[in-house]
């Protein structure tokens, strides 16, 4: 089975967040509250335990050629955010119950009837999407559409994306696709156009990846983020150091004071065994 | 409504604020109209400054857990040092049974922070070692009959077995007072991730501390405690400095807020104040039960700062934006 992806072009986004509308409709998930934030006109903020697409609106002062008709007006870009499935994904390593496993999709899928809700996959992930639904007590995320993909259609988002800002294919595919159109906008003059997929650090690359203009750090996307696995080694050996302290430091303890059990220290004695040592 | 009467205050909050508006920016709690002042979304402050990375779910019977299974894990240990050193079987028993009572009060209290409590069986649905959770669930399984079967052995006379399952229990008690720093380590949480190498030292010395203080407590006086409370304080306050010294934008929550209080607090209690109790009260008993009360506290409220320290990263998205 292929590889599938999501390659998200921002500079086709025009913000109407269908996607947002077509996932929560697809996969049934509930509202997760209605707040004016005053940030743009981003409502939803964030993606978590309730959101699986989620439209960032960037707002920034003036900047000529970028985003705006003219040069007094705001830039306003738009970006839908979606869980990156990881080439090397935090919460699948960090699931202890097996419940998050990698699909014939190469996706990350969260199974419903496995998860128990422990929550490390929460601290696991480098992006802030997979979270723990209070009311359910387990942990949901961006599903990649995996019943759709079973069945041989496209994610929600990206069939209800009015403009083809979300493209869904085999991964190769939407590689070279960003490249082309990568290619496409710096020959249009917009040369602050970029891919965001992290392939060199140790998440490994994403299989949602994301044009964008500008620094993609204004959309939280990090530009070296970190798989979580990265510190196993050193933190076990740490723990390994510390275990071998306690044992070595108890058994040398007790045995240094052996023949006194029970005996509270007491002055010359005690001084007399100091000096021993 | 209470009618109000306007006096030069409040006339002059109304100058100031047709002032700033006829300037262009006005700064006032709940206004975030566009080209006001709140964070741009840039490199800077990221999108609007709004956290990158989720923060832990975790409530307060994940810390105590950390405390309860640390302190047993490094009793089960004392047991055994003091088994093979031939002290007091007294000793010996009590730290069986330490051990055995916080072994079992875990598992109640990890169940309990679960999403689906019901579902706690499927911890032991797969074994994962990449997965520091999945290796604890197993530790705390291995451990919690071993430490059991020790106590009762001791018990029931059964000393080979009791001696036996001792064994088992020191070694998987290591793991369980070590463990829970590489659990919080290996995160994407930026104060935790940037503690990898010290957290399990740091949560290891912290359960020695509170094994050694609840032995003491007891009334155990063996001369040994008082060296490794003495040991597991001179770590924790090397912890404590190493925390103070430390400038980076990650371990911000370890020194500022109301985490950092919580952790300046927890780290008193752990490292100077049992150190210097124990160093200046060398021949008084009161002075060390006194410290292992102290270590004991503060090994508790040191767990429990770490956790909400973690809380407080996540909403930071600075660490995560260079």
């Amino acid at each position: 089975m292929a590889v599938t992806g999501f390659l998200t072009d921002s500079t086709l986004c025009i913000g109407c967040k269908a996607c947002e509308v077509a996932c929560k409709e697809w996969n049934d998930v509930p509202d997760d509250g209605f707040v004016w934030s005053g940030l743009s006109y981003d409502n939803t903020l964030a993606l978590g335990h309730s959101t699986y697409r989620h439209v960032k609106f960037v707002e920034r002062p003036p900047q000529a050629g970028c985003g705006g008709n003219s040069s007094e007006r705001m830039t306003w870009e738009f970006s839908s955010d979606v869980c990156k499935h990881c080439g090397n994904a935090g919460c699948l390593e960090a699931c202890p119950t097996g419940s998050i496993v990698r699909t014939e999709f190469g996706s990350v899928f969260v199974q419903p009837d496995i998860c128990n809700g422990c929550g490390y996959c929460v601290v696991s992930c480098p992006f802030g999407v997979v979270d723990r639904r209070p009311d359910d007590g387990r942990a949901f995320k961006c599903t990649f559409c995996y019943d759709r993909q079973k069945g041989g259609a496209d994610p929600a988002c990206a069939k209800a994306c009015p403009t083809g800002s979300i493209l869904f294919g085999k991964l190769d595919d939407l590689e070279a696709a960003a490249d082309r159109r990568i290619a496409q906008l710096h020959e249009a003059g917009m040369n602050d156009a970029t891919i965001w997929n992290p392939k060199e650090s140790s998440v490994g690359g994403t299989h949602a990846f994301f044009i964008v203009r500008g620094d993609p750090r204004a959309y939280n996307l990090p530009r070296n983020p970190e798989a979580p696995m990265r510190l196993l080694k050193q933190s076990w050996s740490a723990a390994a150091v510390a275990a071998a302290a306690i044992l070595s430091a108890s058994i040398a303890a007790f045995a240094l004071s052996q023949g006194n059990a029970g005996v509270p220290p007491a002055g010359p004695a005690a001084s007399r065994r100091r000096g021993a040592k | 409504m209470k009618a109000r009467v306007p006096d030069n205050a409040t006339e002059k909050r109304l100058d100031d604020i047709r002032e700033q508006a006829a300037l262009g920016r006005l700064d006032a709690k709940g206004i975030r109209p566009s080209g006001s002042p709140f964070p741009e979304a840039g490199a800077e402050h990221g999108y609007y400054g709004l956290p990158i990375v989720k923060a832990p779910v975790w409530t307060w019977e994940v810390p105590v857990y950390f405390f309860v299974g640390g302190a047993a894990g490094a009793s089960s240990v004392i047991a055994l040092a003091a088994q093979l050193s031939g002290a007091s079987r007294a000793l010996v028993r009590d730290a069986r049974w330490i051990a055995a009572i916080g072994a079992a009060a875990s598992g109640p209290l990890l169940i309990l922070d679960l999403g689906r409590p019901e579902r706690f069986l499927n911890m032991l649905r797969v074994f994962k070692p990449q997965s520091p959770m999945s290796a604890g669930a197993w530790t705390l399984t291995l451990f919690g009959t071993a430490s059991a079967a020790a106590a009762i052995g001791e018990e029931l006379g059964l000393q080979r077995i009791g001696d036996a399952a001792a064994f088992v229990a020191a070694l998987s008690g290591v793991v369980m007072a070590t463990y829970t720093g590489v659990l919080l380590g290996a995160t994407a949480i930026p104060v935790w991730a940037a503690h990898a190498r010290t957290l399990p030292i740091h949560f290891g010395a912290s359960a020695l501390a509170s094994a050694t203080a609840v032995l003491e407590l007891r009334g155990h006086e063996e001369r040994a405690l008082n060296i490794l409370g003495l040991a597991a304080a001179i770590a924790e306050t090397s912890m404590g400095v190493e925390i103070e010294s430390d400038r980076a934008i990650a371990s911000e929550p370890l020194r500022h807020g109301p985490t950092g209080a919580t952790i300046r607090i927890g780290g008193f209690f752990s490292g100077p104040l049992p150190l210097a109790l124990r160093l200046l009260g060398i021949r008084s008993k009161r002075a060390r039960r006194a410290a292992a009360a102290s270590a004991l506290l503060g090994s508790l409220i040191t767990r429990l700062a770490w956790i909400e320290a973690g809380k407080a990263s996540a909403k930071d998205p600075r660490p995560l934006l260079d």
